[in-house]
């Protein structure tokens, strides 16, 4: 068989994936951009081209910069207390001792709970006047008086944060504790030959098996985090006073609340273009990490 | 190997026990707040657990009683299973053969990096174009639109794990088959996709929770019972003036039971298809 019908096979074989794709991703992406320069209603005018003043407008406005600082916010904040606690917990759960198997089977809970399942639990253990977080924190005596916790633009992004971090934290430790046990025994019974100490034997001998599942982690969840939607629509929707707008709940807003089709493109297209770059600088360390512990 | 100091293992175990009610004190508290009657969740002081266990909520929300909270949940319970089934299917249909070509034709691997790319895409980039597309189809509002749309998230998802799973299958074993006179298809049907049916099943699974956990397509393109999903259902119940906050928790169990089983009887099988995945990827 040559090498040419080889590769028309495997098109042909691909041909209704590639179909569907470009009907529902490559032709909705290019229409986005195509809206993004004309000043398109959702629903009634399709708008005429009106060059970059949608960018303009959008990057000029001061809810565009208070918005990306509150996602990248969130983002930074989730990402690195996952990592950390996900790599804890990994760490526990790789060593010996009484219920380990139940508890690794437990990680799975958080992370198997539906995104709004979560939102919705943590809304009511943060409610105002009856939520189990102010009844918890009054009769042990921290609290004085119960407290608005997703109401108050002070505490709402905070409150999310920990919401957040609960559900997805499980995923990160989930892939570290994978990479833990892929570690040879025999290398680390030699490191204790060799008398290496506890900090040496976890960065000479663990880390570098560690760094490349854990670099895809972070790049997974950098971008899942950026893209924040549901999670922060189910606990305040943006609020109050957009404390907790994040880039994708101003698109909804833009595009559906206010119906401005081209102007929601423009910025859809930003955030796209953000979490581009991130995946591409992010993909680069990750090639350079992967060889590295290779 | 290393002996573990009596100090060191009642470190572990306190640190056990906290990751322990870290993970479970919020599921028990969802759990306590669906059988607790209405009254005691409303109580100051909070009344941790209830006096009499309340299961009524449960019946309340599982009968299909017309124009009850019952039926508007059971019609989301439908909606959901049949846009996550519906998508799940078509997205393994497509999976299959496009991760088998990929798998065995290095030269076509470039165009999979690009779907996997898509996966990458924020849902608001396609979602106006999206929007107009289904009103013009009159899909708007209907499940077979939005598993359609599931399938911008499943497709990509699912060819990517099946090719890592055709990549475990040993290439020399097909070549047999061919050398011993079967057809392509012969070989695909008799020898391949048996040995590649875990990973079809584990695709499947995956993209089934992905789609039954989707929101915000769902929040979009859905307006009444006809199409509403579970999660649209239960966001709505927890935004809404719903009083009885221990029927917004039971709602809660029972849309999180499925994953949730699902999750610990395929646990290993799950971890497996996500360290492959991630790490190959």
């Amino acid at each position: 068989m040559s090498g040419t019908w080889l590769t028309t096979r495997a098109w042909l074989l691909m041909l209704p994936l590639l179909i569907v794709m470009v009907a529902v991703i490559g032709w909705p992406l290019a229409d986005t951009v195509q809206l993004s320069f004309t000043d398109a209603k959702l629903v009634g005018t399709s708008g005429s081209y009106v060059g970059f003043d949608n960018y303009v407008r959008l990057v000029s406005g001061n809810a565009f910069g208070r918005t990306l600082f509150t996602t990248t916010f969130f983002a930074v904040v989730v990402v690195t207390v996952e990592m950390l606690f996900g790599v804890l917990a990994a760490l526990l759960l790789n060593q010996r001792f009484h219920g380990r198997t139940l508890l690794r089977a437990l990680l799975i809970l958080p992370w198997a709970l539906p995104t709004v399942v979560n939102a919705t639990l943590w809304r009511l253990i943060y409610n105002p006047e009856y939520g189990a977080l102010n009844a918890a924190l009054t009769q042990i005596g921290i609290l004085d008086n119960y407290r608005s916790w997703l109401g108050e633009p002070g505490t709402a992004l905070t409150a999310l944060i920990v919401a957040d971090c609960w559900k997805n934290f499980p995923l990160v430790a989930m892939i570290a504790l994978a990479a833990l046990q892929a570690v040879p025994r025999d290398v680390i019974a030699a490191s204790y030959v060799d008398g290496a100490s506890a900090f040496s034997r976890f960065r000479f001998v663990t880390l570098p098996y560690l760094a490349g599942p854990l670099m895809v982690a972070l790049v997974l969840r950098t971008i899942e985090a950026f893209k924040v939607f549901d999670i922060i629509w189910v606990m305040t929707r943006g609020g109050p006073a957009n404390s907790t707008r994040t880039m994708s709940i101003l698109v909804y807003q833009e595009a559906f609340s206010f119906q401005r089709a081209g102007s929601g493109a423009s910025l859809a297209l930003i955030v796209t273009l953000i979490i581009t770059v991130l995946a591409v600088a992010y993909g680069t360390v990750v090639k350079k990490v992967a060889g590295s512990a290779a | 190997m290393e002996r573990q100091s009596p100090l060191f293992r009642l470190f572990l175990h306190a640190a056990a026990l906290l990751l322990a009610a870290i993970i479970l004190t919020p599921l028990l508290w969802l759990f306590v707040m669906s059988i607790s009657p209405a009254a005691d969740l409303a109580a100051k002081p909070l009344r941790w657990w209830p006096a009499t266990m309340d299961f009524s909520r449960y019946a309340t929300l599982l009968s299909s009683v017309e124009n009850s909270a019952g039926a508007a949940f059971m019609a989301s319970l439908r909606n959901s299973l049949m846009v996550a089934g519906m998508a799940t299917v078509a997205a393994v249909a497509l999976a299959v053969p496009a991760g088998w070509a990929v798998s065995r034709t290095p030269s076509v691997g470039w165009s999979l990096s690009v779907v996997i790319a898509t996966y990458m895409l924020p849902p608001v980039a396609l979602a106006v174009p999206l929007y107009m597309a289904l009103a013009k189809f009159g899909l708007l509002n209907s499940v077979f639109g939005l598993a359609l749309v599931y399938l911008t998230i499943l497709a990509p998802f699912t060819t990517w794990l099946m090719k890592s799973g055709f990549d475990g299958i040993p290439r020399e074993i097909e070549q047999a088959a061919v050398i011993d006179g079967a057809s392509l298809w012969q070989t695909l049907r008799i020898i391949t996709l048996p040995l590649a049916m875990p990973v079809v099943a584990t695709s499947a699974l995956f993209a089934f929770l992905l789609g039954w956990d989707e929101f915000f397509y769902a929040l979009l393109f859905t307006s009444d019972q006809r199409a509403k999903t579970l999660t649209v259902a239960i966001a709505d119940l927890a935004g809404g003036r719903v009083s009885d906050y221990g029927l917004i928790a039971t709602a809660g169990v029972l849309a999180a039971l499925p994953p949730v089983l699902v999750g610990l009887v395929m646990q290993r099988a799950l971890i497996s298809g996500l360290t492959s995945g991630g790490v190959k990827g």
